[in-house]
Formats: C-alpha cells, structure tokens, sequence
C-alpha cells in the first residue's frame, strides 16, 4: 500500500518530539562541555566595530602576554542577556573583555549595550559568522579565555550562570 | 467553607467527567444504546460543576481569604477589586481551573446546541471531550489544587506587585486559555469522526464555529501581546520571536491552516483526511506551547513559575492525547473515503496552496523553537533568533500573501487561467507600478523584504476587495464581508510591519535640558528630568515637547527603579498620530550632565495591531454570518415540517 508509512509518519514525528521533551526534562542540562579548540592557537581576524563607542577587534590584540575573555554573543539572543551581569561581574573582577557580535547591526548593539551593560573593551562585528566558525562556535552566547600567547584554553558553551562566574575566573588567574 | 464547596464540586466535576467518558465508550463500543442517553446530561452537569468551582475561587479573591494558600500568594486585601478578580487566574492553579471549567462549559455547549451530527458520532465527540478534560481535573486535584488551606492564615497576602497590575495582563492570557480550548473542541469532533468513521461535511459544519471562534480568540491575544511587549519593555520592536510568542503563533498558524480547509471540507466535501489531521496538529500545538511555556525547558523574556513535576504532567498528557490521536489516525485513516475531486486550477487547489504555505511556515516556528532543545541533546547551547525566522519565514508568508490574494477570486472546483489573470489586472499593474516608484525613489534605502512588504501589501490589499466588485452588496452573504475584511486586515497588517521596517527613523542621542532635536520632521525639546516617586520605585521623569510645525505635546518618558525585587524599567512616552508614532525612552544619566535618550519615529506601526482588530473582526463577522445561515435554515425546515 503506496502512502501507508505516511499515515504514521506524523506519530513518529511527534514520538521523537515527546523523546526530547522527556529527555530534557529527566537529565536537564549539563554545564561543562569539554571542546575541541582548547589549546589550539586562536585563528587569525580582523573585524570592524560593532558599536559606536568601542574600537574595531583584532586576533593581534590577544597575543599581548595577558591573558583575556573573548565573548561571542548578540543583541538578538536571550540567554545573552541573561549572563550580561556575570560578564560585568567578571569585568569587575579585572578580566579584561572583548566581543565578537554575530550577525548583528550596530543600531541594535548599542541598544543591547545600553541595556545590559557593556563589559567589552573591544567589539568586533561578525556579519556572516566566518570567525565564529574559525573558532569552533556554533551558537550563541559562548566564551574563550584566551592566553598570553593566543592560545585558546578554555571554551565556555551557553551562557555564564552565576556559579560559573568563579570557575572562569579560576582559569584566567591561572594563566597570568 | 466556600474553599471545601469549591474543592467538592471539582472533584464531582472529575467524577462526571469520568462518568461521561465510560457512558460513551460502554455505549459505543458494546453497541448499549440506552446508556448513551446519559451522555449529554452529565455533560452539562460537568460543565455546570466547574463554573462553580471557579466560581468558588473567584469568590475567595474577592473577599480575600488568606487562609486559602493560593489567595495568599497571589493577592492582597489593598489590591484593587478588578486584579483580586484578575488574580484568581493569574496564576498556575488558578488558570488551569479556568481552563478545564472553560473547557467543561464548551462540552456543555456541544451537548446542548449541536443538532447536525450523527448521534454516535456527536456522543463519540462528548466522549472525546471528557477523556480531555480528566486529564486536566487530575493534573489540578493532584499536582495543582488551588484550593490548599494555609494553617495559620496569612496576616495579607503577597502579590502586592504593581507590574502585574496592567488591565492587558489581567485579560491577556484568559483570551489565550478560551482559544487553546476552542481548538480542543475541535480536536475533540476529529477523534469523533475518526471513531464512527463519518468525517464528512456534516463534522466539518460541527466544527467549524468552533474553530472560527478560537481563532478570533487567539487572533486578538496575539495581537494584544503584540502591542503589550511593544509598549511595556521599550525596546521600539513588536515581534521578537521568543519561545512564549511562538507558543501563541504556532496554534493560530495551524488554526488558520484549518479553518480554511473546514470551509473546503464544509461546502465542497474536501480534503477529509486533511482536515482531521489539521485539527490534531491545532490542538497539539496549543498543548506543546503550554508545555514549553509551563515546563521552562527554554529560556525565554518571559518568566513563568517553573516546576518540572508539572512538566512532566503535561508530557503524559501530551504523550496520552496527541499519541492517541495521531495512532488513532493512523488506524483510521483508511475509513475516511476519498472526498470529491477538484481541478489544478480551482479554489480548493488554492486552499490547498496556502494550507501548504501555513504548514510550512509552521514547521519553520517550530524548528526554530525548538533548535535550541535540540542543539543542546548533541551538547550545544545556542539561541535561535529573528535572523533565521526573518530569513526563512519572510519570504514564505509573502507568497502566502499572493496566494491570499488570488483565493477569492477563483472559482469552486475549475476555472480558466486566462480568466483568472484577467481578474488580477488592477493588483497586479498596481504592484508594478509601486514597485517600479519603490525602486526609484529607495533603491539601496531599503531591505528586500520590507520592499517586497510594501509592494505585496499594496496588491493584496486592491485585490482583496474585488469580491465586492460586480456584485449587489445588499445581497452579499455577511461570510463574504468578513472574509474580504479579514483579508484586507492581513493586508493592512503586512504594510505596518513592512512600513515599519523601512522607514523607521532613529535617533540616538545625549541631550542636555534646553536643547532640542530633530527626528523625521519633529522637533523633540527636552526641558528637565526630574525624580518621581511611585508606591513602590522612584523613577527619574523627563519632561519634553515635541513639534510638527503645530503646537507642542508634552512627552513623559520615565525610566523606574524598584526595590524588590531590584529592577530597572522604561517607561517609554509614544505619541500616536494617523501616520506613525513617536516612540521616546529615557536612558542613562551621562557624568556631564547630558541625559540618553532613545527617540523613534515609526511611520504606520500602529497598522500592525489594527489590521490584526480587522482579521478578528472579519472572524467575527463570517462566524456570525455561518451560524445565522444555518439557525435559518433550521428554522426554514422546523416550519416546513409543521406546516406538512
């Protein structure tokens, strides 16, 4: 019988759905997520500023012998928001921040910035998402620590929850 | 003692309801007629039971009884007697109360009004009906009883909370719950017919109030969430995306899917299998946007009360009814026969276009929703935001739009292409021309949608009246002016949004007092801020005028401090006039003295939401002009049959 599979086709559909659900709600999130950038140098860029009122971000900065925080986020994205002041907790702390904005208009930035606060001292603006591939981000909002010597030692995915803010700062004392 | 009353009947609601569930399967199924008798009484009663449930919890907010837990939580005996009412459902117990009573009085209704149906079919519906609504009465008598007793009684009650005391959040989500529950009528008549194997026009008739009325429901809900977050979280936008927001959309995109193939199936005897399964998905995605909503497994701007016992409960429900359904669908499909034919070129062929476009569309949403989720199984945490759904969802509801246009002006079962380009002569030279102005006068100006917006906007809006054209309009069916209504309101919706996005003027700037700014032909003067005290922050007013040549309006924008919990919020001053707003937020005192201000001009936003009152009203307007048709008709027959 032609067609027969497709008359259960939307079960299927909505059994898998119910398995994500189930799934998510049995074993909710993990936090730590080990990556495959860790220890890698960080990959050459060069890009414009995202808001008017901070410099334009690029790969040289990081080699400086100084360990740094490099943010990747965007006005668009809601757990951004929602780790803005761990991110401001951490500027407080003395980790210097800089900001990759994905696929982004500066309008909107400065509006997100002007909201949420800006911890960032440079902003770079990722239109098409070239370096956050190069850096092995698929999402927003995610965090590098980066060392001294341009290398990437930590990657943070999602956003930073308050509890994270400590184990964070723990790397980027190490590296100094 | 009105707690232990209002307690009682909600669990001889739940009896009833179980009742009503073993009379129509026992009945049904062991072919024991007499039993099915009992079906409709006990549905009334049932329904009758929880309004006095809710009833009951309606009353202790209002006198404040604080030995009740949930008043305590939720009210305060200083609140103002509009939000003690309000209150009764802003909350998790109180609002599934009001959903199962909503939902016990619409099975009351099924089982009193409906005359159309077969009787198995009609009992097989109640039944349906009952197996929803035990769902809800267990989830609320085991997990959420709003009626728990508080020993001690509270001095006075918690929610003191000014936020929550906006007349748009009292009546916000009720609108939402009376949608959720129209389509779960619907879903109910589908897995009646599917049941009896009689999903034919008669059910689609059955159906199709129902399905109309919770889509003008869900249409205003959204329209006025819309707005809502539009003028209460400052940030200039009116759609974000966000996971609630789409929880609200996906229904109605599924609900608009659907009420145009129950006119198909209604009329024309149609698309059957089509349409059970739009009414499955309808249904579904109300309670999947519940889940999603209720469960917290996404983030969101809104925060709701998460609890993920109460999660799991509605995945049992969702696993039971919507798993139920589907499987059922899959056993019976084979029974719905094949409905009649229609040519490639016809209406039914256009309905079935856009019912493509919708689900489509839909699939887009739900992705995009649930990506996250998803992303996050394999280890990723990453948001989803309006670059895809703009990207991808955009351009599919423009030409949803051209197939909007062209619908109504084909006819039933074939008609001629040639005759049918002939009809679309004035929209579509209307769109050349537009665009071809367009282009000239704005070419790199403006995005490609916001343009493809406008041009499309302009055609379909000329194209929807032509069904009023070469008719007598005194003759015209009140169904025809609610269509063409809500078309045109489609229309008129897509111009605001595509205005909206084009020619938006804004301005960032740092003003002292005294100076003045110029935005899009106002001149916006800003004389002084100063502090404000409120019952629970202190704000910072400011005070400025703005100009279009005629007399100063003075503008109030207020940025607000509260205490508890600490937050910052914008009061944002808008000034409505018949081409646009202007859209003022009061940002951050800078050390120099110089204030942030955020000033918009947002020609034709207020399009947006009125073309959204227009959808609804035109609803309204064919809801009212089907039914009057069919009590006519009834009555015609009732007559008839006396006089023979």
């Amino acid at each position: 019988m032609k067609g027969r599979w497709l008359t259960w086709a939307p079960l299927g559909f909505f059994m898998a759905l119910a398995l994500l659900f189930a799934g998510r709600l049995l074993w909710p999130e993990e936090h730590v997520i080990p990556s495959r950038m860790v220890g890698k140098p960080l990959p050459t860029f060069s890009l414009p500023a995202a808001a008017s009122d901070r410099p334009a971000l690029d790969s040289r900065q990081f080699a400086t012998g100084k360990p740094r925080l490099l943010n990747i986020f965007a006005s668009w994205c809601v757990p951004c928001a929602a780790e803005a002041p761990q991110l401001m907790a951490l500027k407080q702390a003395g980790v210097p921040i800089d900001g990759i904005a994905i696929r982004d208009a500066r309008a909107d930035v400065d509006r997100f910035l002007a909201r949420h606060g800006n911890p960032f001292e440079h902003i770079g603006l990722d239109a098409r998402s070239s370096v956050q591939l190069a850096l092995g981000s698929s999402g927003v909002p995610e965090t590098f620590v980066i060392g001294g010597d341009g290398r990437i030692l930590h990657q943070h995915i999602g956003d930073i929850r308050a509890d994270d803010v400590e184990t964070i700062l723990a790397i980027w004392k190490e590296a100094q | 003692m009105i707690a232990e009353l209002g307690l009682a009947a909600l669990w001889l609601a739940a009896g009833l309801a179980l009742l009503q569930l073993v009379l129509a399967a026992l009945g049904l199924g062991k072919g024991r007629a007499e039993l099915l008798s009992g079906v409709r009484p006990v549905a009334v009663a049932q329904g009758l039971l929880g309004a006095l449930s809710f009833g009951a919890l309606i009353a202790l907010f209002l006198r404040s009884d604080m030995s009740v837990l949930l008043v305590a939580m939720n009210s305060h005996s200083a609140k103002p007697w509009l939000y003690k009412f309000a209150g009764a459902w802003g909350n998790h117990e109180g609002s599934m109360l009001l959903w199962v009573t909503v939902m016990g009085l619409a099975g009351a209704l099924v089982a009193l009004l409906e005359r159309g149906l077969k009787r198995e079919t009609h009992m097989a519906t109640l039944g349906a009906q009952a197996a929803i609504s035990l769902g809800f009465y267990a989830f609320l008598l085991f997990s959420s009883n709003p009626f728990a007793r508080l020993n001690p009684a509270a001095p006075d009650g918690q929610g003191l909370n000014p936020l929550l005391q906006d007349p748009g959040l009292a009546f916000h989500p009720p609108t939402l719950y009376f949608g959720y529950v129209g389509l779960s009528v619907a879903f109910s008549f589908a897995v009646g017919a599917l049941l009896t194997a009689r999903v034919d026009a008669a059910f689609a008739r059955a159906m199709r109030p129902w399905v109309l009325g919770a889509w003008v429901l869900l249409t205003i809900g959204i329209t006025a969430g819309s707005y809502w977050a539009y003028y209460e979280l400052g940030w200039g936008g009116w759609w974000f995306w966000d996971p609630v927001e789409n929880a609200s959309l996906m229904p109605w995109l599924a609900a608009t899917a659907l009420l145009h193939c129950v006119t198909v199936l209604a009329t024309r005897d149609a698309l059957r299998a089509w349409t059970v399964m739009l009414a499955v998905v309808a249904f579904s995605m109300s309670m999947v946007g519940t889940f999603l909503v209720r469960s917290g497994i996404l983030t969101s701007v809104h925060a709701f009360a998460v609890d993920p016992e109460r999660g799991s409960f509605i995945l049992v429900l969702l696993l039971l009814y919507i798993g139920g359904a589907l499987a059922l669908f899959g056993l019976r499909v084979g029974t719905v026969r094949e409905g009649r034919q229609f040519e490639g070129v016809s209406r039914e062929a256009l309905l079935v276009v856009n019912n493509l476009l919708l689900t489509v569309i839909l699939g887009v949403v739900l992705v995009g929703t649930l990506y996250p989720l998803m992303a996050e199984a394999f280890g990723h945490k990453i948001s989803v935001g309006p670059p895809y759904f703009n990207a991808v969802a955009g351009p599919i509801a423009l030409v949803l739009m051209l197939a909007m246009a062209v619908g109504p002006l084909v006819r039933w079962r074939r008609d001629e292409p040639g005759v049918v380009a002939g009809r679309l002569l004035w929209p579509a030279g209307l769109m050349i021309g537009l665009g071809a102005a367009l282009g000239v006068a704005a070419w790199g100006k403006i995005g490609v949608l916001p343009f493809l917006g406008l041009v499309v906007a302009a055609g379909v809006a000329l194209a929807s009246l032509i069904p009023l054209t070469k008719r007598n309009l005194r003759r015209t069916p009140l169904f025809t002016y609610g269509m063409v209504l809500a078309h045109l309101g489609c229309a008129v919706s897509l111009g605001g949004m595509a205005a909206e996005s084009a020619f938006t003027t804004e301005r960032l700037v740092a003003m002292k007092p005294g100076e003045s700014v110029e935005a899009a032909g106002w001149r916006i003067r800003f004389d002084r801020a100063l502090p404000l005290a409120g019952p629970n922050w202190v704000a910072m007013q400011a005070d400025m005028a703005a100009s279009r040549g005629g007399e100063d309006i003075m503008l109030h924008p207020q940025s607000r401090f509260f205490s508890s919990p600490p937050t910052t919020t914008s009061e944002s001053a808008i000034l409505t006039r018949w081409d646009g707003q202007l859209y003022v937020v009061l940002g951050e005192a800078l050390d120099d003295g110089r204030w942030q201000m955020r000033i918009w001009w947002k020609p034709f936003v207020t399009f947006i939401w009125f073309g959204g009152l227009m959808i609804a009203a035109g609803g309204t307007l064919t809801l009212i002009g089907r039914e009057r048709r069919g009590w006519m008709m009834r009555l015609r027959r009732h007559r008839a049959e006396q006089s023979a």
